[in-house]
């Protein structure tokens, strides 16, 4: 009896009993999809980390309060909040800075639900400084950006986001109006262009206001939560990274050897540290599906251990018409592997179909991902599926084959 | 020619410390050919006796020759390979695979041998069609009477070519028109040369055959010709 005779009568056996097969297999099944949408996910990610890089700006430098780990992201990216950073460290980096920093813009961020009529929004806004629209390299579609003397004087203006307009005043002019945040009444003196997600932040979905305005009226603060640097070119990076460093420990008072209280970054140093969080969780994922994989895995040996008992007796008959041990493993190992091996390509496809949703949801909501499927992690799906069927097939097969052929016939 | 030797086997079982003597030292010879009841009450080791005979148990003490061969040691897969190239066994329970067809039944011996698929497949055809089941090919056990299901069991001992066909109780579970039916098929096997033995505990099946070796608590009790053999035809009526 060759191997695909074998594999032929245990297709008709699981189809013979389909429900049963099915659920033998559910264990696989979900471990083989968790495995191909985490890998996929995790994919995706690492081209949404990519794309964001390509979409920054590979010459902005960020500094954001908090020292940083070693590889890490600082805990301040991490929504803690820390108070070192300060308006006037910003304006020190202008003032003592080399000259290869271009523009330099500050920020700190708040929500609030705004109304206008009948429309109600509920977004972020951002205190900034004038010089945001030369650092991000945008611009306003209507009206203007307010100016450095807005900016320190406290002035009640705002600059809407595409979105925040498109939701509030629709196809009317919003230039002139005011609105409501915290309470504290706005001028809206222009529109931003439209600008999609960067930097993880949808920009079109906030308010622009005057930074010392967003401090003093908004949020009741003196701390700033992060500041973006421009340098004129990519090579000048590392140096405009050591002088902003010097500035600031000598502007915070740090000892020598006293460890940085900020954190300085290029964007693209700060988002491979990123990425460096998601492929440990990718990993950590994995692992996790590794498991419903083991634990699918057992569910196999029971439902084969009980299907041998069942079937002692057909055992027991095809021994006494000449079954070898070998034969009577291979029937048990091949139908537990043909069974994961279905379970592995339901899977495949399940995590394929998720994997896809995935892609579409990210990618509805703005974000640049890129559906990505392996081949290995398919060829990985399925050779795993197979060996977990062998492996988990052994004790069961092994059982089968040593059943004593007297008493498997009389086994009732 | 002499197919089966055994001389002074013995079998014991050990349970619990407890050692059970089923075969007490048995001796006798079969020639190609014959057709043997071996016959005893429940007890006597006529069961014990056949799974020897038919390499499906280990003998404890004796010899067995089988054609002229000394096969008292084989181990598990050797026996399996004899069972596999010269038995064929039909049992009281037939024993057929639920889920199959007669054909697949039939069929399933020759799985462990060598033969290729469409060969099997003819040959499994014309053994039931010999035991007159050529319009139930492919109908499972639970649409087959008893009668005929004993005969897909026959034709299954047959696939391989046996030396020897091994019936335990064959017509056991079966009426008495069935029985004699079953009676007939394997009188005809043996008529065409088959070597039969035959398991049973009933005297008048016993008579069937040509010769019966009683036993009685493992011993040999009795050896000898069939004086008044009977005689079942197809219709499952008496003959003499």
């Amino acid at each position: 009896m060759d191997i695909r005779e074998n594999i032929i009568s245990s297709w008709v056996m699981i189809k013979r009993t389909k429900a049963r097969s099915f659920l033998t297999m559910l264990g696989i099944i979900i471990g083989v999809m968790a495995v191909i949408v985490v890998m996929s996910v995790g994919k995706g990610a690492e081209s949404l980390i990519l794309n964001q890089i390509k979409s920054m700006g590979s010459n902005l430098v960020g500094v954001l309060p908090g020292a940083s780990e070693e590889d890490g992201p600082p805990a301040s990216a991490m929504g803690i909040i820390i108070t070192t950073l300060k308006y006037e460290d910003g304006q020190e980096i202008i003032k003592k800075g080399c000259d290869c920093i271009e523009s330099l813009a500050m920020y700190v961020s708040g929500n609030d639900v705004i109304n206008y009529g009948d429309n109600k929004v509920s977004t972020n806004f951002s205190g900034t400084t004038a010089s945001y629209i030369k650092v991000e390299e945008t611009e306003v579609d209507v009206g203007r950006f307010f100016t450095e003397e807005e900016e320190k004087g406290v002035a009640k203006v705002a600059v809407l986001g595409f979105e925040v307009k498109e939701k509030l005043f629709g196809d009317q002019d919003p230039i002139g109006r005011r609105i409501k945040i915290k309470k504290t009444n706005f001028l809206i003196i222009g529109v931003m262009k439209e600008r999609g997600v960067s930097g993880f932040t949808n920009q079109d979905d906030q308010i622009f206001v005057p930074i010392s305005t967003a401090q003093k009226l908004l949020l009741g603060i003196n701390h700033i939560s992060a500041i973006r640097v421009k340098i004129d070119s990519e090579n000048n990076i590392e140096k405009a990274l050591d002088s902003i460093t010097w500035i600031l420990r000598e502007k915070h008072g740090l000892d020598f050897g006293e460890a940085d209280d900020f954190s300085a970054r290029s964007m693209s140093q700060g988002l491979e540290a990123l990425s460096s969080i998601t492929s440990a969780l990718r990993l950590f994922l994995v692992a996790v599906s590794a498991i419903a994989l083991v634990v699918g895995g057992f569910g196999i040996m029971n439902i084969m251990l009980a299907s041998v008992q069942e079937r002692t007796r057909e055992i027991g008959l095809r021994k006494a018409v000449g079954a070898k041990k070998i034969h009577i493993s291979l029937q048990f190992l091949i139908e537990s592997s043909v069974i994961t091996f279905l379970g592995g390509i339901f899977g495949i496809i399940l995590g394929i179909l998720i994997s896809i949703l995935t892609a579409k949801i990210v990618q509805s909501m703005g974000y640049d991902w890129d559906l990505v499927i392996t081949p290995f992690s398919i060829i990985l799906g399925t050779g795993v599926s197979i060996g977990i069927g062998l492996i988990f097939g052994i004790i069961p097969a092994r059982r089968a084959s040593r059943l004593d052929p007297i008493e498997a016939l009389r086994y009732e | 020619m002499t197919l089966i030797k055994i001389k002074n086997l013995k079998r014991e079982f050990a349970n619990d410390e407890v050692v059970t003597k089923v075969l007490k030292g048995v001796s006798f010879d079969i020639d190609k050919g014959e057709f043997v009841s071996i016959m005893g009450p429940s007890g006597s080791g006529k069961s014990t006796l056949m799974h020897i005979l038919g390499f499906l148990d280990k003998l404890s003490s004796g010899t067995y020759d089988f054609e002229g061969e000394d096969v008292s040691t084989l181990e598990d897969d050797e026996l399996a390979e004899m069972r596999s190239k010269k038995i064929g066994f039909v049992f009281q329970s037939f024993n057929l695979l639920n889920r199959a067809s007669a054909l697949e039944n039939v069929m399933l011996p020759l799985l462990y041998s060598d033969m290729p698929k469409k060969e099997r497949e003819e040959r499994a055809k014309q053994l039931l069609i010999d035991v007159g089941l050529e319009h139930r090919l492919h109908y499972t056990p639970n649409k087959l009477s008893g009668g005929e299901k004993q005969r897909v069991a026959i034709a299954r001992a047959l696939v391989n070519n046996p030396e020897v066909v091994f019936a335990d109780e064959p017509t056991g579970n079966l009426d008495s028109k069935s029985g004699l039916a079953v009676m007939k098929i394997l009188q005809d096997l043996n008529e065409k040369g088959n070597t039969v033995i035959l398991v049973t505990h009933e005297k008048y099946t016993a008579e069937h055959a040509k010769r019966i070796i009683k036993l009685k608590d493992g011993e040999l009790l009795e050896d000898k010709e069939v004086s008044h053999r009977q005689w079942a035809n197809i219709n499952g009526e008496l003959t003499k």
